[in-house]
């Protein structure tokens, strides 16, 4: 089988990626601060929603219905879209969409192209393929701007940038931006107020001169052919209404059946992702406007054998709303990057794995990266149960052999109560000489944490001795 | 009513004063509890670590010793949620009939400690007596799985003598999540060094939780520390009393 490319390269295991994050004081302080801010901005519209329950199941509702009925959708929306005046393109791995938009960007002779904030693209390592083709891509979205300029790599879903200060984007902006274009002033601070100005004369101008665009899609309705891109700044709708040629990749997930349905869904993204009421920017296309081309690149990328897992498949209900990072408490130490992957904190977890399949180290160590307390599930807009999810995933994973052997210690113990009480009353006679450090593996617990005392007497012991305490 | 208690395996294994403390609690409650010799472990560790054939032995191990009672009463919150979520989900997925049926029998009479106390004895006032600064941590499990809400809480208010100051960012994982603990390390460090300075922040002299588990954890690191706060199971302070101490 070939492995599927998520737009990162695999590398070493979580919990060594995650070691080095959680020595980093300036990181660690910046994901404190910054998803704690829209945890509570999040918690505050969502509590004020008094429908929300209502709402969060419509949202699985449809997204399950649309899941099933997959197949159907897809060809409805291929019609509506053709009818509309855009062409389809279907692609069954990142390759073949990247060969597809490579050709459509080649064909109308240009060589550069601007981008509204998509996470198919950074999926499937569009920019790099484009370069490869001697094709500019430039990101728009602001923050997407600050990884692209500081050539650092995405660690949130919507926030692609949170591990990032501002006086860290004032020198990613002082030093990078003449290099991609207009340059920053010279007298720049890092006030937000400044650093948005500087990004938005650096990005008019490329606005104005470009004309090819690519972007993805929140939601694909099918009954119309109408495309939806929610964002925040404005920079999107640039891409989206100036340029000539428009390319947009789109997840096959990314389906809705009706126009009505976006009802459920402008919703519950914008209070789960952004924390906000409603969406600041919500643009809707409908195939191509007059003397101008749209394309719609239908990928699949992992996705279809995601949708034959009885379990696993509920990750594709994901609206990429982020809710699940910002609450992670693992997330918020650990940092996006030690996900090795576009998709980071708790829905990437389940997400990886199930695309790029477990077959490195760092994607079996993915389902670990929880400890399972629950919060992911219970902030998600579509209802994931994303530890349920885990626990499936882990069942299917390649096991160390030193764990293996530990469980299967452990199993055997359990089996009868009375080697377990064996076990105890030996604990029991040797609690003397338990060390307070512990070898290989186990010292992960005592190079942090003192064990507990081990009793005199197990508790089944007491109560056979004293009858339950009444003699 | 034909009670059992489910001790689980670390309390059975490391924390006894808990399960004395539950048998004492019911007793002067007016409710005898059986101790069914034959449990061990309901296999949680095994099931959340992807140990799944393992996990399904243990659970049926675990509805055999329990299933014929009335209620089954749980000191932990974690585990009760391993019974009540997952044994479902193991029997649906193993086509063993019989293990299905057990479970079916044993899941809806099984309560942890505060819904016992709260839902089926209808007691809010335990009794009890501990006159000392005590905060709460709601595990995880208890808050997200289970879903205990206020019950523990409203038992320790009415608690005599007790000041119970509330925890800062309380509903935050402390990083214990078993083998979470030893696989991650080091974030399970980080998460545990933020509870512990939110435990430190109030002032609190023990730290009390409905899960051993997880204070085995904190309490660890706060040992570490030399902090001089004690962790304790919520049983053992509901079963404290003026006239006699737990042991």
């Amino acid at each position: 089988m070939s492995v599927t490319f998520l737009g990162m390269p695999a590398t070493r295991p979580f919990p060594r990626n995650a070691a080095r994050a959680v020595r980093d004081s300036q990181l660690r302080f910046n994901l404190r601060k910054a998803t704690r801010t829209i945890r509570a901005r999040r918690a505050s519209v969502v509590a004020e929603a008094p429908d929300w329950a209502e709402l969060r199941e419509a949202g699985r509702a449809i997204k399950e219905h649309t899941l099933r009925n997959l197949d159907r959708y897809l060809i409805q929306l291929e019609e509506a879209v053709t009818a509309a005046g855009g062409r389809v393109h279907w692609a069954a791995d990142g390759a073949e969409a990247n060969r597809i938009v490579a050709g459509l960007v080649k064909a109308t002779g240009e060589t550069e192209v601007v981008k509204v904030k998509s996470m198919a693209t950074q999926e499937i390592g569009l920019n790099e393929a484009l370069l490869e083709h001697g094709i500019t891509a430039y990101e728009t979205d602001l923050a997407e701007l600050i990884v692209q300029l500081g050539d650092d790599r995405p660690s949130h879903i919507l926030v692609p940038a949170i591990h990032r200060n501002r006086a860290e984007i004032r020198e990613i902006f002082a030093e990078h931006m003449s290099g991609w274009g207009r340059p920053a002033p010279e007298d720049l601070t890092d006030d937000p107020a400044a650093l948005a100005e500087a990004a938005r004369l650096h990005l008019r101008e490329r606005f104005l001169k470009t004309k090819v665009a690519i972007s993805g899609a929140n939601f694909a309705i099918a009954e119309t052919g109408t495309m939806v891109v929610l964002e925040s700044e404005g920079n999107g709708r640039m891409c989206l209404t100036l340029p000539r040629t428009l390319i947009s990749v789109v997840g096959i997930e990314k389906v809705l059946p009706t126009w009505r349905d976006l009802e459920v869904f402008l919703q519950l993204l914008p209070r789960s992702s952004t924390g906000e009421r409603m969406n600041p920017y919500t643009s809707t296309w409908t195939g191509a406007a007059e003397g101008q081309e749209f394309h719609l690149v239908l990928l699949d990328n992992g996705r279809t054998g995601v949708l034959a897992d009885e379990v696993g498949r509920q990750a594709l209900r994901c609206i990429r709303c982020s809710a699940c990072l910002n609450v992670c408490p693992v997330y918020e130490r650990a940092g996006g990057h030690a996900y090795g992957s576009v998709y980071p904190g708790p829905i990437g977890a389940i997400l990886t794995p199930q695309l790029r399949g477990m077959e490195s180290e760092l994607d079996r160590s993915l389902p670990y990266a929880s400890s399972l307390c629950g919060a992911c599930y219970e902030v998600c807009p579509v209802a994931i149960d994303i530890p349920s999810v885990l626990v499936d995933l882990r069942a299917r994973a390649r096991h160390p052999w030193p764990e293996r052997a530990g469980m299967a210690a452990a199993g055997w113990v359990f089996e009868r109560s009375g080697r377990l009480a064996r076990l105890q009353r030996a604990g029991g006679r040797l609690r003397r000489l338990v060390p307070r450090r512990l070898p290989g593996p186990l010292g992960g617990w005592t190079d942090t944490r003192d064990l507990p005392e081990v009793p005199r007497e197990s508790f089944r012991d007491w109560w056979d001795r004293t009858d339950g305490g009444r003699r | 009513m034909r009670v059992a208690l489910f001790v689980t395996c670390v309390n059975d294994t490391l924390f006894p004063d808990t399960g004395r403390a539950v048998v004492r609690l019911l007793r002067r409650l007016g409710v005898e509890a059986d101790f069914p010799r034959a449990q061990t472990c309901c296999g949680q560790m095994h099931a959340n670590t992807g140990y799944r054939d393992e996990a399904v032995r243990l659970a049926r191990r675990s509805v055999a010793a329990l299933r014929g009672y009335d209620a089954v009463v749980v000191p932990s919150g974690s585990c009760a949620a391993m019974i009540r979520e997952q044994y479902p989900k193991l029997a649906g997925s193993s086509g063993v009939t019989p293990f299905a049926d057990a479970v079916a029998q044993v899941v809806p009479r099984t309560y942890e400690l505060t819904e016992f106390l709260v839902d089926v004895l209808g007691v809010t006032d335990v009794g009890a007596y501990f006159p000392h600064r005590v905060t709460y941590h709601p595990t995880c499990h208890s808050l997200r799985g289970i879903h205990l809400g206020d019950r523990p809480l409203t038992l320790l208010r009415q608690v005599r003598g007790i000041e119970l100051v509330p925890l800062p960012g309380a509903e935050e994982c402390c990083g214990f999540g078993g083998t979470f603990a030893l696989k991650n390390a080091d974030v399970s460090a980080a998460m545990c060094a933020d509870k512990v300075r939110a435990v430190l922040d109030t002032g609190a002299e023990v730290l009390c939780a409905a899960d051993n588990s997880c204070l085995m954890h904190i309490g660890g690191m706060l040992g570490r520390q030399k902090s001089g706060v004690r962790v304790m199971h919520l049983a053992e302070i509901l079963c404290s009393a003026e006239t006699a101490g737990v042991r």
